[in-house]
């Protein structure tokens, strides 16, 4: 299949490993990525903190230049898949802001095209039994838990994802790469991401309590497919309760055999590679 | 005239907070309560009363970090994150600013940097906000550890056809 690809600022700096997993997994399961033609930021927590217009207006120039393309959108990053459902919802309900919008950002917008993350279609479009076909390297005595976070999930009318209180689609593509999925109830709790670097404070009590449930589950790692909430989980938790965490497009390589995943956890704060190498998986 | 309840209701445009029967599920569920001035659900209460000041000079509005959690559990389907953004943009706009004065600035040298990119930047965006907050040191080590790790670059690509995304900002007023 053929989508294509809005990486989104985060994957670009502090997401690399993110945007390099994506696109070796994406290469390997045969989905063509199609990079969205001169994008620009989604204005993501502070465009619609402050300024409603705006908060619309900046997806809405993505949304209209990928459908130029007229493929699906993949967005791995939550907060931008996020905004961009979250304009596209705005602007099909409410026809004066529709061409308001159009108007600040010089296009027209038709709504033809659908919004993906990686996630949901790795789970429904290649699907879990081709997924496990490819596996090469079953991830023996890893056990994640699996971690969606908010902007993948809420509010559930507009982002049509999984499961909102209780997704497993991370779950199960755990289970098919052989790692034991860890159950737990912090799976879509606040990290504080929007506030990681204005108060710090806060957020790294919300992290440690995040990281210390992840312990009691079980866990030895966290897994995410959100860019904000890796750095903030593998940054900002207190260093008794600290675990190494991964996107989940690292595992899916690493257990399919790929180049790249040392590359990648070398980018990490919290370093993986110890716990991969006492499990003989790198 | 219409009382600060109306023009919050207008600014919604959705199910108006009369709906809401305070049965706290909101307040419950927010991850963000612990930190509060204010819990979620005496912010409605205190709107219903019409304590406009106090609601908008809150560290409440700015402390909602948008998790959307109260919206999606409210058996009433209150908007009380759309809410918190109305209520941060009616501080902003009335000139009361921001109690969480950081939070604000984050969010100017976030914008700021999309306006000078059409991209965020993030070590430029940084600097920004450092200067804007005064907060210098805090980060620096995880910054410079990141730099070597090849995760900051002063060069990521920018947006080419800026102009277009600086007039989103000018037309919607977005200094």
């Amino acid at each position: 299949m053929k989508v294509s690809y809005y990486p989104g600022c985060s994957l670009h700096g502090t997401a690399k490993e993110y945007d390099q997993s994506v696109r070796a997994v994406s290469r390997a399961l045969g989905i063509e990525l199609k990079e969205v033609d001169d994008w620009s930021c989604c204005g993501a927590t502070s465009a619609h903190s402050t300024n409603f217009k705006l908060s619309i207006a900046l997806p809405a120039r993505n949304l209209v230049a990928a459908e130029k393309d007229a493929l699906d959108v993949m967005v791995p990053c939550a907060a931008c898949f996020n905004r961009f459902k979250t304009a596209e919802h705005h602007l099909k309900a409410d026809k004066q802001l529709k061409g308001e919008v159009e108007e600040i950002i010089g296009g027209k917008y038709h709504g033809g095209i659908a919004i993906r993350n990686p996630l949901d279609i790795i789970f429904k479009n290649i699907g879990l039994d081709a997924l496990q076909e490819r596996i090469k390297k079953p991830l023996k005595g890893l056990k994640p838990v699996s971690y969606y976070g908010c902007l993948l999930l809420r509010p559930p009318e507009i982002c049509e994802f999984d499961d909102y209180e209780n997704p497993v689609i991370m779950d199960k593509i755990m289970g098919v790469l052989g790692a034991d999925a860890r159950l737990w109830s912090y799976k879509t709790d606040c990290c504080g991401g929007s506030l990681t670097i204005s108060r710090t404070d806060i957020v790294a009590k919300m992290v440690s309590k995040i990281m210390a449930m992840a312990r009691e589950a079980g866990a030895n790692c966290v897994v995410t497919a959100c860019p904000v909430c890796m750095a903030n989980l593998d940054m900002r938790a207190s260093d008794n309760v600290r675990l190494p965490v991964f996107y989940f497009t690292e595992l899916i390589a690493l257990a399919l055999g790929l180049q790249g995943p040392e590359t990648w956890f070398k980018l990490h704060n919290v370093d993986p590679r110890p716990l991969m190498k006492s499990l003989a998986l790198i | 005239m219409q009382t600060f309840l109306e023009q919050v209701n207008e600014k919604i445009d959705g199910v108006p907070l009369q709906r809401c029967y305070h049965c706290r599920k909101c307040t419950a569920g927010c991850p963000l309560t612990f930190a509060m001035e204010y819990n979620i659900n005496k912010v409605i209460k205190m709107i219903q009363m019409g304590r406009k000041n106090e609601v908008l000079n809150s560290s409440t509005i700015w402390l909602c970090a948008s998790c959307e959690t109260c919206i999606t559990r409210c058996p009433n389907e209150v908007d009380i994150a759309r809410m918190m953004d109305v209520l941060r943009q009616m501080a902003i706009e009335t000139g009361v600013g921001a109690k969480e004065k950081n939070i604000l600035k984050f969010h100017e040298s976030f914008l700021s940097n999309i306006k000078m990119f059409g991209r965020i930047n993030e070590p430029t965006m940084m600097v920004q906000y450092k200067l804007k907050s005064g907060d210098l040191f805090s980060d620096m080590g995880m910054g410079i550890d990141m730099f070597l790790k090849g995760k900051l670059s002063l060069s990521s690509p920018k947006t080419k056809d800026l102009k277009s995304v600086k007039k989103i900002f000018e037309k919607t007023k977005q200094a």
